[in-house]
């Protein structure tokens, strides 16, 4: 079952400073986060994951999405946090990145918002290299700072073999 | 993007992928005409586009080749290879314009002037040729050199118009002409669906009518339909399991699921391309490779038309350059070569393609100078892949697999034309990727051929769903030779040789792996990796080798659809692909072959012989002496321990120092039963089994000699009894192989530690002998070897096992050399040599390995640990040469 978030015009100052975009908000370990609305295709409750043998840490498993077999990230574990305590619930969002499906595990999905320009901020120089990489940027917000999720690298998985 | 855009870009671009075969075509036959209208209306049809759709530098460059080939028309003798090369530089030219438009919608910016200049040179050049041509006689003159623009354009203008199909006034200027053009342009583009041969109306003669048993259709609306239908067989299986023991609505279902296996044929169809899209590119690239390394090379194309389905196309169409461009690079000489080889001076390179079975069939000769097999060996003992023992028991055959390996280049430069990094290890790769095989044969002089094997289909295949610790994985049923059950009532029986389990298997031993340990699953206890003491073990077949998986469970066989693997998941080498069952759960497809390179099995890399194929373990080819010894049961031991069979007359036999002895060749010989009941009889005769070493014998006592049997004897080991070595399944039979040492030792207690040594150790004769560490946890191997390296001069120190090594350590041992095994359960070879080299008294000790799996692996891993080399168990002479060559002193000889 996938839950369609609500949209929110909550934070949109439609201003003359520049365009309005729209995100997806989701929170990990107490940060929110974003990602672009027009690379989210689905939203989905905690479901049941296969778990791949010999997967990297951060692959949480595979799951079926109406015929369709995609990958679920744990996110927390991708951004170096700590794992969620046992029993905790989680969300995850759907997004397609060249040409494959991948299954985002966070905390929680918030809402749909508009931002504009405006609010946007380049990574502070002093944000950690782990977390550059990952962020394509800060939006000031209301209720704090969102990250931006920079996806490419968060779902770039490099074509070594394996080592025994 | 705008549709017409589009639909212009698709048609361009597949028009030209068929023009560099076209033009090599040509190049060898330059009069065919139809060859040559054919290329024309191509450069004709994209040169009108472009100006409708205003795009003026390919229109330039389009147009600059389109009057060249108007010049080939009036005159075949200016079809050179110059002029065609120049012709493809233009194709080029278009394909990267073209390509650019695809990406960005706009032309890039790229400067084609030079080309245009070129070929307008070239135009020129040629036209001046024509006039002189039809002015005198016939002029066989080349075009001249230099390029001279002459022509005024008026006769320029005529000569055009006399040769173009539809266009007016073409200008020799580059400037677009718009208005007149749309008109043929129209007609283009309204049958979008037809080949862009049919085009130009005018002048079909020859023109292909190849519209009307084909259609094209997007291949995301084909993918989409393929995807559709998979989900219906899927649907159709989990009915099948609802329908099982449902009368109802059988036959509807029955109707249904045959549709449905129709349809999911037929769509599987659409699939299928002809091999021949994969070679297109061929001919062009060994034109040029030809031109550049100054050879001739003819490529011949057999069987174009097999088809195969598209993804595996995809996937074979690099490896294929590459071996192409080897061949034509490394393989086929330079014309000089071949004809001091009385050769013909054109090299051959010949695809080959055909079905059989469920596979095609790809083989890709040239009759060049095959593999240079010394170059080879120098190569692999430059890189250090191998010992030079070793080596030089490595047949030819062998030495040509390692070609195979990463990073194996033999190219003395690497010519920009088969590049670096590609090599065949990534052709390999790529090609048991998709379930393939590649093989290799060449003979020196004569040519190399390689062959791949693909299936046919990657789609749907049927597979065995297995369960594990609790999740299932499918195997494709095409590996799958049996099942065995394996419990405490079963008939087969796993055992442990060297710690490794093993499943006597109708008389030979299959490698297991368990699948928990592989996929470090959890959760099993003892060694072999099983949870309960019943379980499944998948007997699979990939090429020649076989293994045996430990699994859990088996479910049953479904037909699946074969996902690729995630990316994310790609790295993992057992899988060979992820699909949904049935009941929607999602599992992953299990490679076998992936499987069997983890179990270690002996690779060429040192093969210890045809008659002793180490894959299944122990195997030798013994000469046993069957025999009964007390009791039922069937006893033996290896001849070659042996020094006669005789049948004694019990009545000869004498008592002396509490013992049986006998007068036997002038000696005293004690006599010995081999078991506990085996009694010597009141009279007659009975059997002795007499072993002796110098002058000393002793007699073993037997009752019945029932055979002397020379078999491939796989050795069980067992070590349970004392006195038993171990069993094996001798001629059809179980039967235990006997320890024969605490005998001969109850004979005589220094029967295994002679002190006096007649014969002269190698080397120096007054040198004090070299004393040799024997490790091996095996009490057998140790007394077969032990009297053998002492007779060759050595003193002989046994330690069963690591650890007794390692305690004669303490002991203050001081020994020249270590010749141990590697596989031993309680401390491993490696184990062992680490404890050695980390510090001790022994750390500048020689160590050489004795293993009966030889793996890359176990190579690298020993020579980490300071094992100099290796020798397979089994190869007595390989032993001694390697401690020949470890205490080699220099100027003597080997």
């Amino acid at each position: 079952m996938s839950k369609s978030p609500r949209v929110s015009t909550r934070g949109a100052r439609a201003s003359a400073a520049g365009e309005t975009r729209e995100f997806l908000t989701f929170t990990v370990e107490r940060q929110i986060f974003g990602l672009p609305l027009a690379s989210v295709s689905d939203v989905l409750d905690a479901r049941p994951l296969t778990p791949v043998p010999l997967a990297p840490p951060e692959v949480a498993g595979s799951l079926n999405l109406r015929g369709r077999i995609i990958t679920a990230i744990d996110v927390r574990r991708r951004l170096g946090l700590p794992a969620m305590a046992k029993g905790g619930e989680h969300m995850s969002i759907v997004t397609e990145s060249d040409g494959e499906l991948f299954n985002l595990i966070v905390d929680a999905v918030g809402e749909v918002i508009a931002v504009s320009d405006g609010q946007y901020e380049d990574n502070p120089v002093t944000l950690d290299a782990e977390w550059r990489r990952f962020s394509a940027g800060i939006y000031r917000l209301d209720e704090g700072l969102m990250v931006v999720l920079n996806v490419e690298p968060l779902l770039a998985f490099s074509a070594d073999p394996m080592l025994a | 993007m705008d549709d017409l855009l589009q639909e212009f870009l698709a048609e361009a671009l597949e028009s030209l992928s068929l023009l560099d075969g076209e033009l090599i075509r040509l190049e060898e036959t330059p009069n065919d005409k139809e060859i040559l209208s054919s290329i024309f209306r191509v450069f004709h049809t994209i040169k009108g586009t472009c100006g409708f759709l205003s795009l003026p530098r390919l229109e330039k460059v389009a147009h600059a080749g389109e009057d060249l080939l108007s010049v080939f028309r009036e005159n075949a003798s200016l079809v050179t290879p110059e002029a065609i090369s120049l012709i493809l530089h233009c194709v080029d030219a278009i394909r990267d314009l073209l390509g650019g438009i695809e990406a960005t919608g706009n032309e890039p910016e790229t400067d084609h002037s030079g080309l245009i200049a070129t070929l307008k040179a070239a135009v020129a050049a040629g036209e001046a040729q024509a006039r002189a041509g039809v002015s005198s006689a016939p002029a066989k003159a080349r075009p001249a050199e230099a390029p001279v623009p002459e022509a005024p354009p008026a006769d320029e203008a005529d000569v055009f118009e006399a040769l173009s199909l539809d266009a007016p006034a073409a200008d020799p200027e580059p400037a677009p002409v718009p208005v007149p053009e749309p008109v043929p342009v129209a007609e283009a583009l309204s049958t979008p669906t037809a080949q862009p041969a049919a085009h130009p109306p005018a002048e079909t003669a020859g023109g292909h009518d190849a519209g009307a048993k084909t259609i094209r259709v997007n291949v995301d609306v084909l993918e989409s339909l393929i995807t559709l239908v998979s989900e219906l067989v899927l649907t159709r299986n989990q009915l099948l399991q609802l329908a099982r023991g449902r009368d109802e609505g059988a036959d509807s279902f029955q109707r249904l699921s045959r549709i449905t296996t129709e349809l999911q044929e037929g769509v599987m169809k659409t699939r299928m391309q002809p091999v021949g899209t994969a070679w297109a590119k061929l001919p062009r690239i060994v034109r040029d490779l030809a031109i550049e390394t100054g050879k001739q090379i003819e490529l011949k194309m057999i069987g174009a038309e097999t088809e195969l389905d598209r993804q595996i196309l995809e996937l074979i169409r690099d490896p294929l350059t590459h071996m192409v461009r080897n061949s034509a690079d490394h393989g086929i000489e330079p014309r000089d070569q071949r004809r001091a080889a009385g050769k013909p001076e054109t090299g051959t390179i010949t695809l080959n393609a055909f079905h059989e079975g469920g596979h095609i069939i790809i083989e890709i000769r040239d009759d060049g100078r095959g593999l240079d097999v010394a170059r080879i060996r120098a190569k692999i003992l430059e890189r250090g892949l191998t010992t030079p023992a070793e080596l030089e028991r490595l047949t030819d055959q062998q030495v040509r697999q390692f070609i195979f390996r990463a990073g194996f280049s033999t190219a003395e430069k690497v010519t920009s034309v088969s590049g670096r990094g590609v090599g065949m290890d990534v052709v390999r790769s790529n090609v048991e990727k998709i379930g393939g095989v590649v093989e290799l044969s060449s003979e020196a002089g004569k040519g190399s051929t390689f062959t791949i094997k693909i299936p046919l289909t990657l789609a749907i295949v049927s597979a065995l769903i297995i369960g594990c610790a609790d999740q299932r994985f499918a195997v494709p049923q095409i590996c799958v030779r049996e099942l065995v059950h394996v419990g405490p009532n079963g008939a087969h029986r796993v055992e442990t040789l060297h710690g490794t389990p093993v499943l006597n298997l109708r008389n030979r031993l299959l490698p297991l792996v368990s699948l928990r340990e592989l996929l470090r699953l959890g959760g099993g206890d003892d060694g072999r990796g099983v949870a309960s003491a019943e379980y499944y073990v998948v007997v699979a077949q990939i090429g020649s080798r076989h293994l045996g998986i430990i699994v859990d469970q088996v479910f049953d066989t479904e037909e699946i659809v074969v996902k690729p693997v995630g990316r994310a998941l790609r790295k993992i080498p057992f899988f060979s692909g992820t699909t949904i069952l049935g009941d929607g759960g999602v599992i992953m497809i299990l490679d076998p072959n992936a499987i069997a390179a983890t179990v270690g099995e002996a690779q060429v890399v040192a093969a210890p012989g045809p008659a002793e194929a180490a894959a299944h373990g122990e195997n030798r080819r013994s000469s046993l002496i069957v025999f009964r010894a007390g009791g039922r049961s069937r006893k033996a031991v290896p001849m070659m321990l042996v020094e006669r069979l005789e049948n004694i007359d019990v009545t000869a036999v004498e008592r002396a120092g509490g013992r049986d002895v006998i007068q036997y060749r002038g000696h005293m010989m004690p006599l010995i039963g081999l078991a506990p009941d085996c009694a010597l009889r009141s009279e007659g005769r009975q059997p002795v089994l007499v072993f002796a070493e110098r002058d000393r014998t002793v007699g073993l006592i037997v009752d019945e000699i029932l055979d002397i049997v020379e078999d491939d004897v796989t050795v069980e080991f067992t070590g349970s009894e004392e006195g038993i070595l171990g069993s094996a399944v001798i001629a059809g039979k179980a039967t235990d192989l006997i320890d024969v040492g605490p005998f001969l030792i109850a004979a005589y207690p220094d029967w295994f530690g002679l002190e006096e040594e007649p014969a002269p150790p190698a080397g120096d004769p007054e040198a004090p002998r070299k004393r040799l560490l024997l490790v091996d946890d095996s009490a057998f191997f140790l007394r077969l070897l032990a009297p053998k390296l002492s007779v060759s001069g050595y003193e002989v120190i046994e330690a069963l096992g690591g650890e007794e090594a390692l305690a004669l350590h303490d002991r203050g041992v001081d020994v020249d050399v270590i010749v141990s095994d590697i596989e031993m359960p309680e401390m491993n070879g490696y184990a062992f040599a680490e404890a050695v080299h980390g510090g001790s008294r022994w750390a500048d000790v020689p160590m050489i390995a004795l293993s009966s799996r030889m793996t890359e692996q176990t190579l690298e891993r020993g020579r980490s640990v300071g094992f100099t080399s290796f020798v397979p168990k089994s190869r007595r002479d390989e032993l001694f040469d390697a401690l020949r060559q470890v205490f080699q002193q220099p100027g003597e000889a080997a």
